[in-house]
């Protein structure tokens, strides 16, 4: 069965209504955050193919709007959790750029070491939870952070992604059923990118709206064009605070798209090209915001300078990566019991 | 003729009970339904329903009688018609108890009330870790375990309990009686029955800093866990370089209880002691109970703690000490002795040291090692006693193949191959889902006959 050719978001039924504007600070803070995430994923992808990066690589290109947007909501002292496609959010996190391709790399001054990998990575100074490679596992993890909160009685909220394959996994219904039984601060964040690995939403999901996936517990939902980073803070300043006010969890769809395959071994068969490129002309994440600063009258210039310096750091940390020693073999035994 | 009410068996583990009151008098008229006693089990005071109609005929155990075996004939129920002179027809109480107590001769189930004669604690060298002259207290594994929880949470303001039934329930199996009671709704958690789910809550809460201790009703229903337990708690530390481990205890009954059949009767003792990251614990004495969860709580790691069913009620000392901990880790020689080392855990231990009675009455004297700790193995104790013995044989009631005591052949082999004068012997649960019948049920365990067979067999005797 063919995927639907429907355009990512504008066809789901959300508020047609556009986004509250972001201040020009905002726009320019969601541009370099996103160029980062882009520019970062590109340079991954090429060392991976110059086999610099081995095993598994899921690439975040397309969806960099979820991720900043969301981060543009928080505080200090919330927590991120999420699944192998981590990159992006731990670069939103403020993750250095130079440990997190160094981990890609399996070097030294990765942030696990050069033990976790892509898949597997960690900052507790910057209250990233990871990165975990079993599809769904976060989702459970995640509540459990939420759950910590409401322990200490904090109101920190617990940002717990996944995506619209993990969305099928019994643990995830199991922690929605906790999760609003004990009134926990846990955003689930449902990154629709349209395709777990190769299978289409619509040949894996009986209910396609993800939003309504926790009506069954009365956990409020809503579906987020997650192409337009306004929307997507719009919709978690809404979430945080649902949560912070000791109301439980809350549902977003965020009705997205990846560019590239599934990991860096797929070919993406499983869709058209034309597909891929309408959505990069017509949504782009990065070009919409592009425009509408170019439209305010910011010069192309700053914005050169701004792509100048992301390329900057994002060299650094190739460059890094490559020449980082690798782990200390006695780093083999480390680490297994504290 | 007249009917006769016999002692019911209210858990499947339960032999005996207190017949603590008696709501009929005799010669009161019964309907089907009636409460007519209550009965009290070590967990719980369960009222007992008469099934026929008539007229109580004869009490024929009073109220207040403590240990009252299952199936034995407590009053006699007079259909109508009939009178007291037909009291006389009833059948003759006790036999129909033969049964069961048969089948328990040999087996694992000490009785609460009355510890049988190779009580844990019997033959057992002082712990190291106990000062001579310490004051012991008579308690069941049941309250060690509550204790221990107890103390920790009074001591510690992350340590928390959830599962199923731990709070309002008081416990499926009443090891968390009365914590629900001191330390409230927020510390002591019932979740709903989602074992894979609150899990992952557990150590997603103790990667924030919290230190949770995760009851599974059985061992049994974690296999739905297991991903988050081996996927997420124990590996975790690893692949963050360090940075991020889990403090929490998974712990719950492990093994064989009595008569539940193949998917309520497994020991997981092997498979969780393959993983590194995982600490694995499976003791055996009230003592060891108690300070090894107290052990377990503190522990950084995440810790695999495995109890069993049967001994739950058993009782046994426990030093009185306002902080006792046994170290993880550390076998204990649970009985002295030079001819073949004996080496078991958790119930197992049961078979061996009676075991070890049976061999001394010939002549051989079995040195028995109470493992405690299945990981980190405490090799350096069980090579210690093979060197001496030259003979060994390990008890566990887990299958076989790639078993512990595999392990343990395996280790003895690496580290004290020249000083064996004989193959390493395994006695252990046999192939075989574990059935439902009584008779294919002790068959499918060890036996003490197994055991004593086994250190004959390495004795050449």
């Amino acid at each position: 069965m063919a995927a639907p050719k429907k355009s990512v978001a504008k066809e789901s039924g959300q508020e047609a209504s556009s986004p509250p504007e972001f201040t020009r600070e905002q726009e320019l803070k969601a541009l370099r955050d996103m160029l980062l995430i882009r520019r970062f994923e590109e340079k991954a992808g090429q060392l991976y193919g110059m086999g610099a990066i081995g095993g598994f690589c899921h690439l975040y290109i397309g969806q960099e709007a979820v991720v900043v947007g969301m981060q543009m909501a928080l505080k200090p002292g919330d927590e991120v959790i999420t699944g192998y496609r981590d990159h992006g959010h731990m670069l939103a996190c403020g993750m250095d750029a130079k440990g997190v391709m160094a981990e890609l790399t399996g070097r030294r001054g990765g942030y696990s070491k050069g033990k976790g990998g892509s898949m597997h990575m960690f900052s507790m100074e910057k209250n990233f939870f990871g990165g975990h490679g079993i599809v769904g596992a976060q989702v459970s993890l995640g509540t459990g952070l939420a759950f910590a909160n409401r322990y200490r009685g904090n109101d920190f909220v617990s940002v717990t992604y996944f995506g619209d394959g993990a969305a099928n996994q019994g643990q995830v219904y199991e922690s929605f059923n906790m999760a609003e039984l004990w009134k926990l601060p846990v955003i689930y964040v449902i990154e629709n990118n349209r395709y777990a690995m190769g299978t289409s939403v619509s040949r894996a999901s009986a209910q396609q709206d993800f939003s309504k996936r926790g009506v069954s517990f009365n956990i409020p939902g809503k579906q987020v064009d997650g192409m337009d980073v306004r929307a997507v803070k719009a919709a978690a300043d809404e979430a945080t605070a649902w949560c912070r006010a000791g109301k439980g969890p809350f549902i977003l769809e965020m009705q997205t798209y990846r560019y590239r395959g599934h990991s860096m071994s797929d070919p993406a068969k499983y869709r058209t090209r034309e597909e891929v490129e309408k959505v990069r002309h017509d949504q782009d994440p990065i070009e919409q915001v592009r425009n509408r600063l170019l439209a305010a009258k910011v010069s192309e210039q700053e914005l050169k300078a701004m792509d100048a310096e992301v390329r900057d750091i994002v060299n650094a940390a190739a460059d890094f990566a490559q020449h980082d020693p690798e782990p200390d073999p006695s780093e083999l035994y480390a680490d297994i019991y504290r | 003729m007249p009917i006769q009410v016999l002692m019911p068996a209210l858990s499947p583990t339960m032999e005996k009970g207190n017949l603590a009151k008696w709501l009929k008098k005799e010669g009161e008229t019964i309907k089907s339904g009636d409460v007519i006693a209550e009965i009290e089990t070590d967990k719980a005071t369960m009222e007992v329903e008469a099934t026929d109609e008539g007229t109580l005929g004869r009490i024929l155990i009073p109220e207040g009688t403590a240990d009252v075996a299952v199936n034995t004939p407590i009053a006699t129920i007079l259909a109508d018609g009939e009178s007291a002179a037909d009291l006389a027809k009833a059948p003759a109480p006790a036999k129909a108890e033969a049964a069961p107590a048969e089948a328990k001769a040999e087996a694992p189930a000490p009785k609460p009330a009355a510890p049988a004669p190779a009580a844990p604690v019997v033959a057992a060298a002082p712990d190291p870790e106990v000062p001579a002259g310490t004051e012991m207290v008579t308690q069941t594994i049941r309250e060690a375990l509550r204790d221990a929880m107890a103390e920790e949470m009074r001591r510690d303001p992350d340590v928390f309990i959830m599962g199923e039934e731990v709070a309002e329930y008081q416990g499926a199996y009443k090891v968390s009686q009365g914590l629900l009671q001191e330390f409230g709704a927020r510390r002591v958690i019932d979740t709903p029955i989602t074992e894979h789910g609150f899990a992952g809550v557990g150590i997603g809460a103790a990667m924030a800093g919290l230190k949770p201790i995760v009851e599974f009703m059985t061992w049994n229903f974690a296999m739905q866990a297991m991903d988050q337990i081996i996927n997420s708690a124990a590996k975790t530390l690893y692949m963050s370089g360090g940075q991020m481990g889990c403090s929490i205890v998974f712990r719950g009954p492990n093994g064989a209880a009595a008569r539940v059949a193949a998917q309520h009767s497994q020991d997981y003792a092997a498979w969780y002691s393959q993983v590194p990251g995982l600490k694995v614990i499976a003791p055996y004495s009230a003592a060891d109970y108690k300070g090894l969860l107290k052990a377990a709580i503190r522990d950084p790691n995440p810790v695999i703690f495995l109890e069993n069913e049967v001994l739950y009620g058993h009782s046994g000392e426990v030093p009185k000490l306002d902080d006792f901990v046994v170290p993880i880790g550390k076998a204990r020689v649970a009985r002295a002795g030079k001819d073949v080392t004996i080496v078991s855990w958790a119930m197992g231990m049961s078979y061996a040291l009676k075991a070890a009675d049976e061999l001394a009455k010939e002549g051989i004297e079995a040195e028995v090692i109470d493992l405690r700790t299945i990981r980190p193995m405490d090799t350096e104790t069980i090579v210690a006693s093979v060197k001496k013995t030259g003979r060994a044989v390990t008890v566990e009631e887990g299958w076989q193949q790639s078993g512990v005591g595999a392990e343990i052949a395996a280790r003895i082999m690496e580290h004290a191959f020249d000083y064996l004068d004989a193959p390493v012997t395994r006695v252990s649960g046999k192939d075989v889902p574990m059935p439902y019948a009584a008779n294919l049920e002790k068959l499918a365990l060890p036996s003490v006959a197994e055991v004593v067979a086994a250190a004959k067999a390495v004795s050449y005797r």
